[in-house]
């Protein structure tokens, strides 16, 4: 925070300005940089993302018109073109709602001042220690005027976004647990007491940051040059290095060697991709003909929903906090438990009863006006967007393994669609995947690069990514559920 | 010009219940209101003189008696009241048997058969068997035969359409399962008139006709499909075929003419050869499209039209096909904005359809013609997961909604904003609505998520029509006034007089019956239209007012000396009082001897402690509020009076005081009558009297004083004179001015006491009160002027909610005056925070790109168009954001910082243009 808050926005302006729009002077700025004696911070990370090859990742400059025009409309929102951006723009079609949405609930019109509104976000990220996004964040809430003290902790900062901590707590780790009292706790606290419609957006807020945090560890984004861990002063040992280049993150460090354990696996992935597409042939064909018995596929859920509790990553590598970002948020301990692992019994969601579409998103439009039709058309083209590519395969009908990836995540949840046989995320999803799912969804901050390089290791990178906007869409899905329900009861 | 009496029947209905909002939005009236004053009162109500009825098609339907096969109320009326039972669990549909006399109940944990009795609900049969309870028996929803009263359809929510049968022997009266569809089933609809034709519509976006005396479906629609033109409807060989349908629709109404008397063995045979002939051999039954389909949320057939039923989506379109052609729909169109929940054909009307979607729309299309065409749009208050139309009731319609609001309306889609009726028993979401008889529009039956199923009477339901008060108010461009109200209302009220030709009176005039007109039952409204004499309500004082007060940015004492200086070159003396004594109060220095003052106050006969002074104030300040109602009071004593700080609203009113009874803010006149000056001499003796304004002068030590007690009465009257020339009876303006007059001795009473080391927060009740009486008087100006200029003062005396009250009001006036400036300044000057946040919501600027001179819409500094960023700094080379300075020389510039410090060093333009700038 304290560099962050030293960056100011001469300082993060020009260099994302420059990567824009390309350098022409820099040879003799960087000269007269060094004459002045200021120090030139240089990029520690490898691109935007620390899991993916710098060269998979589209150069800015090199993109073409649509998201040239997305660059700029992210750009001019946030003044900077964050890594997330970078790696988002895989998939142009839902980066253009993506940003559009997050605008929206930063900084157009809506019922939280500015400030909360950051401040919201820093809260929900650093739930999941999301150094990332709580930097960003601490350095835009300084900017629309927020008070410094707010950011030694969340004492610190008014009764009332402290009375939300007890939410953000439970939605970002257990949002099966959300009930009617947390919202009226909430809305009736004499003078930090919230409205409807502020609650709504802090909902929102909420749940877009707790996934955003999921997307930024799922993805290994890499700290922005300009915050805490994202830069060096270190002289570089290169020598014909340009200032040009650290604005684009182009310098030409070397390729990444390439894994030697990749190279072993090479075929035995490429059967991995054959296997999974002859699963899903045979899944279409066989549906209709063998049926399974009701409590069958009851049972598969139960079974689906337990086993999920029992997926998790071996290499739980210690993650220790950085200092401050855990101040954002007390209770450290509390973390995802597994829904049906904890004794008490929690009645499963069923989608059918209360699913986004009809009940959702006509709540959410009536107390925060435009924003369900926002999040409701990044839902549907998370959920919708494909290629119809599987790795080296094209003209596939991936609905089926994309639903189930939604579902599984879903059913990691508590929620279950009636009409969805579980029988199905087994036989699509294999132990890899879903130790990655898990982890990204419910404890983003342990996810590695040896989890990300495991599954799925003959599909390309933009896939990968393709698969996070599934998770963290439909973790977001998830939780606003839940966090929605608990309003719709409470008003009724 | 100017006298004109509009007299047409243009009124809109404005007023939208239940949502009790009130919108203008007739043009006329904002217009109208910008020329000229008093649209203080113009928001207040929307305007109707419109007149409606309940149902006036209750006629017209029973004559239009159906030919078609159903079930008519054979002589046997139904009875029931109004009531509801408990059900053990929410539910999702429901369905009423022909016979009217049972209803199905459907839901996630609930499949029962309820009987409708006089008294009560009683529960028949539950379906809902077996040990464990199956997803198939989880309904989405429920639909019973109209044909069949044995026959039942639900859709559950795994995907499965299972069908029902009553007459099975067993406990378990489950018939068929088709297990065709991959996700939720929303919807099962049986053809009306064919006895085995089911019809269900899925999340996974096909439909789905099922024959029920086969196992599987008979025709897959795949909501992907495109529409069919009419050409290619020609082109697909169907003339040939056609002539074997019409024999085959022959047949099959043969078949039903003999009714259900007809044993169901040959019926079936016949319907089976009518189905086989119409689908299988016509090879049409082809197999669903891989491919991602929008879902499908309701299906519905036509009753009209055997072939043709209607579905519709979540993406917002509605589709029409013939049951014949799986292959593609005859029609598409986009019906909602959003998923569109519900669907339902006219059970009169061949070609009607209403659909209600989640953007909260109910609308009625007309199919008939070539495109369809939308006829109704109802805005309801929340998205509609139901509609139903009512029998006989041509243009009514019930909906209930899928969240948020539980009630039940029944709308007349001819009167979109306020619903005929409406049903408020339930206290959570409605799930299902029927109504209970094909052919009576009176027993609604509807089930819940609250656990209930309720039966409603439409003559128990609440009808918002019959709550609210159409009235309406509107402004001609000439300041002429028209006012509509109910002729009952109008009636009722007392101390009305009589039209009496002159037309100066409002003219009351009976409108016309229009039998065409939808809401003729009612049509008595009573119009009135009351006239400005011209010049008469100008509103430029206003305008002058605003413009040249100052607000802020001086001592209190100077504002208000501006203040009184301009109200009274405006000819608005009291105004100008006012001020005086404002400043009087609150910016004395205290510079008169203390012993001076005792002696002053010794002279009104009490002790010389200010405390008892004091004492005998606060029995003054009732005596002011006193004042004004008594001059209320004596409103209608006489007619043409004038005003001196009056607004236009109260000229205008004027007009019609004697007609509009007492109680019309046009009475609270000052000024009025004599007697109005004895009230007042009636509290001088106490107080004012024997502190004679003579021996408070000589103590006066600010030069303004002297300005406006040397002003007599006298002058001032005759400039009023020429400013009003309507004014009429100088009298009156003797008598207007009296009580200014009397009030400033009263005041100056207060100045003595003041010096006397009496706080000005002394005076608070007093300027509250003053405050209020200028608000209610509709001079909102003077008061939220004074509010900004005294400030801390007497914000405390005044409580939040009338601050920003005013403030609004006064902003609202500013801006129908377009003085946006004076607007601003207020917005800025206010300390209510509602008010000042006003300036900070979409405040936009708009940018021309400086290169290619188009608006830069999505950002201000990088165009679209050209994709360069605008004002580049000529120093650092990147985008300036906030201040901007650059060289008219040669246009190059930057952030001012860099400029300040390049123009330090050197002398040309950073930019090398070459041009020598110059930064001063």
């Amino acid at each position: 925070m304290r560099l962050a808050a030293a960056a100011n926005e001469a300082y993060t302006a020009p260099l994302a300005v420059s990567g824009l729009l390309g350098c022409k002077q820099c040879g003799g700025g960087r000269d007269q940089d060094e004459e002045l004696g200021i120090r030139i911070p240089r990029p520690l990370g490898q691109g935007p993302s620390r899991f993916i090859p710098e060269k998979e990742i589209l150069q800015v400059g090199s993109e073409d018109a649509q998201m040239h025009a997305l660059f700029a409309d992210s750009f001019a929102a946030l003044g900077r073109l964050d890594n997330i951006t970078l790696v988002m723009v895989f998939h142009p079609q839902y980066l253009e709602s993506f940003l559009k949405t997050q605008h929206y609930l930063l900084q157009m019109d809506g019922p939280l001042p500015l400030h909360y509104r950051h401040y919201i976000g820093i809260m929900a990220a650093a739930r999941h220690q999301c150094s990332y996004l709580v930097n960003l964040h601490v350095n835009d809430f300084l900017h629309v005027g927020g008070d410094p003290k707010w950011l030694n902790g969340l004492e610190n900062a008014p009764q009332k976004l402290q009375n939300l901590g007890e939410l953000n707590k439970v939605l970002a780790h257990r949002p099966w647990l959300i009930t009617k009292e947390h919202i009226e706790g909430l809305l009736k606290a004499e003078e930090h007491s919230w409205s409807l419609a502020e609650l709504v957006h802090a909902v929102v807020l909420l749940t877009h940051y707790h996934s955003l945090a999921s997307f930024t560890f799922g993805c290994g984004i890499s700290p922005e040059i300009h915050c805490d861990g994202g830069h060096t002063f270190r002289p570089p040992s290169v020598s014909n290095y340009c200032i040009c280049d650290i604005t684009n993150g182009n310098h030409s460090v070397d390729e990444m060697p390439v894994n030697s354990a990749e190279n072993v696996s090479v075929s035995d992935s490429f059967f991995e991709v054959e296997a999974l597409m002859e699963k899903m042939r045979q899944l279409q064909e066989c549906r209709d003909e063998e049926e399974a018995s009701q409590e069958e596929m009851a049972s598969r859920f139960e079974i689906e929903k337990r086993e999920s509790m029992f997926v998790f990553s071996s290499d739980d590598e210690e993650v220790t906090p950085a200092r401050d970002v855990s101040r954002h948020f007390e209770d450290t301990s509390y973390g995802y438990k597994d829904f049906s692992r904890h004794g008490m019994h929690v009645p499963t969601f069923r989608v059918q009863d209360y699913c986004w579409e009809d009940h959702g998103y006509s709540l959410v439009n009536r107390l925060y006006p435009d924003v369900g039709q926002l999040i409701d058309e990044k839902f549907h083209i998370a959920y919708n967007l494909t290629y119809n590519t599987m790795a080296m395969h094209k003209d596939v009908d991936t609905s089926m393994l994309r639903r189930a990836i939604w579902n599984y995540i879903h059913c990691m949840f508590g929620i279950r669609y009636d009409d969805y046989d579980y029988g199905e995320i087994n036989q699509l999803l294999d132990r890899s995947f879903k130790v990655y799912i898990k982890t990204v969804v419910c404890t983003p901050e342990k996810v590695t690069k040896r989890m990300y390089d495991s599954f799925w290791r003959q599909f390309k990178h933009s896939e990968k990514v393709h698969v996070n906007l599934l998770l963290i869409e439909a973790r977001m899905q998830a939780e606003l559920l839940y966090a929605l329900r608990a309003i719709t009861r409470y008003m009724t | 010009a100017g006298k004109k009496r509009t007299t047409s029947g243009e009124g809109r209905e404005r007023q939208r219940l239940p949502a009790r909002r009130f919108r203008t939005t007739s043009p006329a009236a904002l217009r109208a209101d910008s020329v000229d004053g008093g649209s203080l009162l113009a928001p207040l109500l929307g305007l109707t003189d419109r007149a409606f009825s309940d149902c006036p098609d209750l006629a017209d339907g029973a004559m239009e008696k159906m030919s078609r096969v159903t079930t008519a109320l054979g002589g046997s009326v139904l009875t029931g009241r109004t009531m509801h039972c408990h059900l053990d669990a929410p539910a999702n549909a429901i369905s009423v048997c022909r016979d009217a006399a049972q209803v199905v109940v459907a839901g996630r944990s609930i499949f029962k058969i309820y009987a409708i009795e006089e008294e009560q609900f009683v529960e028949k049969l539950n379906l809902r068997v077996g040990r464990k309870p199956s997803l198939n028996l989880s309904c989405a929803d429920v639909v019973w035969h109209q044909m069949d009263e044995n026959l039942l359809a639900t859709a559950a929510t795994n995907g499965v359409v299972v069908t029902w049968n009553l007459g099975r022997p067993s406990r378990n009266k489950q018939d068929q399962l088709f297990t065709e569809h991959k996700r939720t089933v929303n919807k099962v609809c049986f053809h009306p008139t064919e006895a085995h034709v089911l019809l269900s519509g899925s999340q996974d976006g096909f439909m789905k006709c099922f024959d029920l005396r086969r196992k599987d479906s008979v025709s897959t629609f795949s909501g992907e499909a495109t529409e069919a033109g009419p050409w290619e409807w020609a082109m697909a060989g169907w003339v040939p075929v056609l002539p074997v349908i019409s024999c085959c629709i022959l047949r099959l109404y043969h078949s039903f003419a003999h009714g259900p008397m007809q044993d169901a063995e040959s019926r079936a045979n016949d319907a089976r050869e009518s189905w086989g002939c119409l689908l299988y051999p016509l090879g049409l039954c082809s197999g669903p499209q891989a491919g991602q389909s929008e879902s499908v949320r309701d299906v519905q057939f036509s009753i009209r039209d055997y072939f043709t039923f209607a579905s519709t989506f979540e993406n917002g379109n509605v589709q029409l096909w013939d049951i014949r052609r799986p292959d593609r729909c005859e029609r598409m169109f986009t019906a909602h904005n959003g998923p569109v929940f519900c669907c339902d054909w006219h059970p009169e009307d061949r070609g009607w359809l209403a659909t209600g979607g989640r953007d909260k729309m109910v609308k009625v299309w007309d199919m008939t013609t070539h495109r369809a065409k939308e006829m109704h749009c109802v805005q309801t208050i929340a998205s509609v997961a139901r509609v139903k139309w009512r029998p006989e009731c041509r243009h009514h319609l019930a909906t209930c909604s899928m969240m948020v609001d539980h009630n039940i309306y029944v709308w007349d889609v001819r009167r979109p904003f306020v619903p005929a009726a409406m049903f408020e028993e339930h206290r959570d979401v409605t799930t299902g609505i029927a109504w209970r008889h094909p052919h009576d529009p009176s027993f609604l039956l509807s089930g819940s998520k609250d656990s209930s199923l309720c039966q409603h009477l439409f003559r128990d339901a609440s009808q918002p029509v019959e709550r609210a008060n159409p009235e309406g108010l509107c402004y001609g461009l000439f300041g002429d006034l028209a006012f509509a109200a109910k002729e009952s209302l109008v009636a009722a009220e007392s101390g009305r007089k009589p039209y009496t030709g002159d037309r100066r009176h409002p003219i009351f005039f009976k409108r016309k019956l229009d039998p065409a007109e939808p809401f003729a039952g009612l049509a008595s409204s009573a119009l009135s239209v009351f006239e400005t004499e011209p010049g008469g309500g100008g509103m430029r004082w206003f305008v002058d007012t605003a413009e040249r007060y100052a607000l802020a940015g001086r001592p209190l004492a100077e504002l208000c000396d501006h203040n009184a200086k301009v109200a009274r070159e405006l000819g608005r003396n009291q105004v100008a009082q006012t001020w005086t004594m404002l400043r009087i109060i609150y910016c004395s220095p205290g510079l008169v001897p203390t012993a001076n003052l005792n002696h002053s106050v010794g002279k009104g006969g009490s002790c010389g402690l200010p405390l008892m002074n004091s004492f005998n104030l606060k029995d003054m300040a009732p005596g002011l509020g006193s004042e004004t109602r008594l001059d209320r009071s004596k409103g209608d004593a006489r007619s043409d009076t004038v005003l001196l700080d009056s607004s236009a609203t109260l000229i205008t009113n004027e007009d019609n005081e004697e007609t509009e009874g007492s109680d019309v803010p046009a009475d609270y006149l000052l000024g009025d009558v004599e007697g109005e000056e004895d009230e007042l001499y009636l509290l001088d003796p106490e107080h004012a009297h024997p502190e004679d304004p003579e021996c408070v002068l000589p103590q006066e030590a600010f030069p303004l004083r002297h300005e406006i007690v040397d002003t007599p009465p006298g002058p001032e009257h005759l400039q009023d004179k020429a400013d009003s020339p309507h004014v009429s009876g100088s009298e009156a303006d003797v008598a207007s001015l009296a009580p200014v007059d009397s009030s400033f001795s009263l005041l100056s009473v207060s100045h003595a006491l003041y010096d006397s080391r009496l706080p000005p927060d002394f005076f608070g009740v007093l300027v509250r009160d003053m405050l209020h009486f200028y608000a209610e008087q509709g001079d909102v100006q003077m008061a939220v002027s004074v509010l900004i200029v005294l400030g801390e003062r007497v914000r405390k005396d005044i409580d939040e909610q009338t601050q920003e009250h005013w403030y609004t009001s006064y902003i609202d006036l500013l801006q129908r005056f377009r003085l946006w400036n004076v607007s601003n300044e207020v917005v800025k000057l206010s300390t209510s925070r509602a008010v000042s946040c006003l300036n900070q919501a979409s405040t936009t600027l708009h940018v021309n790109c400086s290169h290619c001179k188009r608006p830069m819409s999505s950002r201000g500094w990088v165009c679209d168009r050209c994709h360069r960023c605008a004002s580049m700094c000529a120093v650092c080379h990147h985008v300036v954001k906030g201040l901007f300075v650059w060289c008219q020389g040669c246009s190059h510039g930057g952030h001012l910082q860099h400029i300040m410090k390049w123009l330090e060093g050197s002398s040309h333009c950073p930019a090398g243009c070459g041009h020598l700038c110059e930064y001063s």
